[in-house]
């Protein structure tokens, strides 16, 4: 059997380099990918606690739970990605400095 | 033996191909690379007997979510793929050196708590261990993912398909071409 610890270390390694790319990102798309890493890392915890719950299975239901809200704000994620690219032609949060109101 | 040599195989796999995203300086091979990740992700799930979790991973990340990325990466054009390139590759610019900074104490901090942290001893794992309520490698997780999501977890799933509803509902929305308001 793999110990816990190690499930645990991936999954803090996973969400450091997530960490790392949403803040060096000059790309929303790719900052998105970034969010998607950490999403996965706490994925990847919940997976391995929920190996000592079998009777009730919390921790494989509820990452099932994050990876369906997952895609959903991704779907709404690039939706707002694409206006803003329409609106001011540019993907990099760092330019887009105005609102419209 | 061999599940471990496999195991930190697929470890391997995964924090590479997630460093390359993380670091990679060319956009499209990032997000091809991104692939990688979550295939070696949702192995690592099967090792921690979540077989379920990982074809689910497989459908709705690889089939869906990156598709839609690559999908948006397409409609975007060419300048905002090129923007990346005018990104200079220091140690110092672009925010990396305050970021590694962050990611690395981040990461030493929850590897401090995993290192001190006795798991074999902890309350909910011992008592979990003494009634007989930990996963085996035989065990059928799928039935009982189904069973519980119909009983236990009622209430959260039901929650959880409207607000997905919701999501795409209002994500048709704010695409659709906009009335002129201006």
């Amino acid at each position: 059997m793999i110990p816990l610890q190690h499930f645990l270390l991936i999954g803090a390694v996973l969400f450091s380099l997530g960490l790392f790319a949403v803040i060096t990102r000059k790309n929303a798309i790719q900052i998105l990918m970034g969010i998607e890493l950490m999403i996965n890392a706490s994925i990847l915890n919940m997976v391995a606690f929920g190996k000592y719950d079998k009777v009730d299975n919390t921790g494989q239901i509820f990452g099932l739970f994050i990876i369906i809200l997952a895609a959903a704000a991704v779907a709404v994620a690039l939706v707002i990605i694409m206006n803003l690219y329409k609106r001011a032609q540019t993907i990099d949060p760092n330019q887009t400095k105005s609102l419209r109101g | 033996m061999v599940e471990q040599i496999i195991f930190y195989i697929l470890t391997a796999i995964a924090i590479g191909s997630a460093a390359y995203v993380a670091l990679s300086q060319q956009l499209v091979r990032s997000v091809f690379m991104f692939f990688v990740t979550l295939f070696a992700v949702a192995g690592l799930y099967v090792f921690a007997l979540a077989d379920f979790v990982a074809l689910t991973q497989i459908v709705i990340y690889v089939g869906g979510v990156l598709v839609l990325l690559l999908f948006a990466f397409l409609l975007s054009s060419k300048d905002a793929l090129n923007v990346i390139e005018k990104i200079p590759s220091g140690l110092l610019s672009a925010n990396r050196f305050p970021a590694l900074i962050i990611a690395t104490v981040f990461f030493g901090l929850l590897a401090y708590t995993f290192y001190n942290i006795d798991f074999q001893n902890l309350n909910w794992i011992i008592s979990a261990q003494a009634n007989g309520n930990v996963k085996t490698v035989t065990d059928d997780t799928v039935r009982n993912i189904g069973v519980n999501l119909m009983s236990r977890y009622l209430l959260p799933l039901e929650m959880i398909s409207i607000l997905l509803m919701m999501a795409l509902i209002g994500a048709a929305q704010i695409a659709r071409k906009e009335p002129k308001i201006q």
